[in-house]
């Protein structure tokens, strides 16, 4: 056995531009096992792209990006191994509308990790059956709910066993009364001890869950610290700012 | 009623009662009576119109003659419904080669990144090539060139080349409908996939190609009753089918009435394909409408 064991993510001085708008620019990040980060910030602040650049859907600008002690921005490094390890769960679910929820769930146990389709199946089954998803196993994503659908698209993430699960705002396109089930899922989770990356607008559930609440503004992490602390005594006047808007909103 | 039109009478009112929405249903149902007569009465007069016109044309017997003679209609009838079975089996082979061919090229014109430039390049010269030529060039060029250099071992029955030539020249189109059909399933479908480690050849195969063939089957059907009628083309180089025999009976009789039976083999084929292609891009219309509620 190995001393420490690796930190689930870190990441150093990551950089990102779109063309010449700088999104990110010198994000310093450390996750450990187990732990839940709440990445807050106003839209545009960096949140949806950092995740973007963890799961390597982004390419990278300058920095370097750990999980599990493994560098995943390294040149020739296998993508497709690093995807399998983190699971990323979108704003707009981003479901195969053309496959049921059972098909969804179990396509890439069985393409990825070449599992039987009899195994994949029962084992997306009993997740399913986990989140209260069972009787839709037959349904096609249109005939679902926002929440249903979301609810689905973590199952689908979970399938693949991942060590670090991204969530981008995954509340966000969802009617107000659908928001409970879907945080009551990732709330499942947390006591589960995944792993999790969590951007959101939901600064009560950020409260809630975080283990520490990041606020990004200008593509850096101007502030971090427990959830008590950030939302009762933000130290930096920005983050101030950004609360005051947030409780003048009613979202906290 | 013994009126039609003008404006509600008093009857109207009393049998339809105060009941407003039956009285606008009786009306609408009238009016709608209304507008097929006048279509009907119009069609009868354009119609009859252009059939005087052409029956009293001064080469009117002549052309009922060469173009209209029943005794040779029925007698190449047979002999054109056999050879349109040429066609049929040409265009079936051609469609699946096509179906298969096109979907390849598409996805070649589709891959990302340097690497796959020259993959790319040549896809692209490929289809702008066989978009560019007529049909009937390529037709000849393969079908009499290609046996012409006598290399051993290449094929040189006319029907082989047909079907060489017919898939070179849709494929070219139909990829161009694959890819439209590609490029229209969201970026966020394959980041979906690939977020969840499937390769970028899996995501095509599982994720997006699905979905983007879904989307065109209505064009692709289109396509191929284009590929239905341009079967004649093969003609050209001797595959004796449905216009060849029409040609055959011709030069025989020395009367073209066996062309009429060959368009109206086609009417007869193509039209119902058309009606299907119509129903199959409504109820795709309907469904996406239902879909965004």
């Amino acid at each position: 056995m190995t001393a420490a064991p690796a930190p689930a993510l870190r990441i150093e001085g990551l950089h990102k531009s779109f063309g010449d708008l700088p999104v990110l620019r010198g994000i310093d990040l450390l996750v450990a096992e187990h732990e839940v980060v709440c990445l807050i910030g106003a839209s545009g602040s960096g949140k949806s792209t950092l995740l973007r650049c963890v799961n390597l859907l982004e390419e990278i600008d300058a920095g370097r990006i750990f999980v599990a002690g493994e560098e995943i921005t390294a040149p020739k490094v296998d993508v497709d191994r690093i995807r399998r390890r983190i699971g990323i769960v979108f704003q707009a679910f981003n479901l195969f509308p053309h496959m049921s929820v059972l098909e969804n769930v179990s396509l890439a146990p069985r393409k990825v990790l070449r599992r039987s389709r009899a195994d994949a199946e029962r084992e997306a089954l009993e997740l399913l059956e986990r989140f209260g998803l069972a009787d839709k196993q037959g349904e096609f994503p249109d005939r679902l709910s926002g929440g249903q659908q979301q609810r689905v698209a973590i199952v689908r993430a979970l399938a693949m066993q991942p060590d670090l699960l991204l969530l981008d705002e995954i509340t966000s396109a969802l009617d107000p009364e659908l928001v409970a089930e879907v945080l009551d899922v990732i709330r499942g989770l947390a006591a589960g001890g995944m792993t999790m990356v969590i951007a959101t607008h939901e600064m009560s559930f950020a409260r809630d869950i975080a283990g520490r609440v990041c606020f990004l503004d200008g593509g850096r992490i101007l502030e971090e610290g427990p959830p008590d602390r950030m939302f009762s005594a933000p130290l930096e006047e920005r983050t101030q700012q950004f609360l005051e808007r947030i409780i003048a909103a009613g979202r906290l | 009623m013994a009126t039609h039109g003008g404006p509600p009478t008093v009857t109207d009112l009393d049998v339809g009662g105060v009941d407003g929405p039956r009285f606008v249903g009786r009306r609408r149902q009238r009016v709608s009576w209304r507008s097929t007569a006048i279509a009907a009465a119009s069609a009868v007069v354009f119609f009859g119109a252009l059939g005087w016109i052409v029956v009293n044309a001064p080469g009117w017997d002549a052309f009922r003659e060469s173009f209209l003679d029943p005794r040779i209609f029925w007698g190449s009838l047979p002999d054109v419904i056999k050879g349109f079975w040429t066609n049929v089996r040409l265009f079936l082979i051609a469609e699946v080669l096509i179906l298969v061919l096109g979907l390849l090229v598409a996805v070649l014109r589709s891959l990302p990144g340097p690497v796959f430039f020259p993959v790319r390049l040549l896809a692209t010269a490929y289809v702008d090539l066989f978009r560019a030529l007529p049909g009937v060039l390529v037709i000849f060029m393969l079908g009499f060139g290609i046996p012409g250099l006598g290399i051993a071992g290449v094929p040189v029955e006319p029907f082989f080349w047909a079907i060489v030539t017919l898939t070179l020249l849709y494929s070219a189109y139909v990829s161009e409908v694959y890819r439209a059909g590609i490029e229209s399933v969201h970026p966020s479908q394959d980041a979906a996939a690939r977020s969840l480690g499937l390769s970028r050849f899996q995501s095509l195969r599982h994720v997006v190609v699905p979905q983007a063939v879904r989307r065109v089957i209505p064009p692709l059907l289109n396509d191929f009753i284009g590929l239905q009628k341009d079967t004649v083309l093969v003609s050209f180089i001797g595959v004796v089918e449905i216009f060849r025999t029409a040609q055959i009976k011709q030069a025989a009789t020395f009367n073209f009435t066996p062309y009429l039976a060959v368009a109206l083999v086609f009417l007869v084929v193509t039209i119902p394909l058309a009606r299907f292609t119509d129903w199959l891009v409504a109820r795709d219309r309907a469904k996406a409408a239902a879909g965004t509620r």
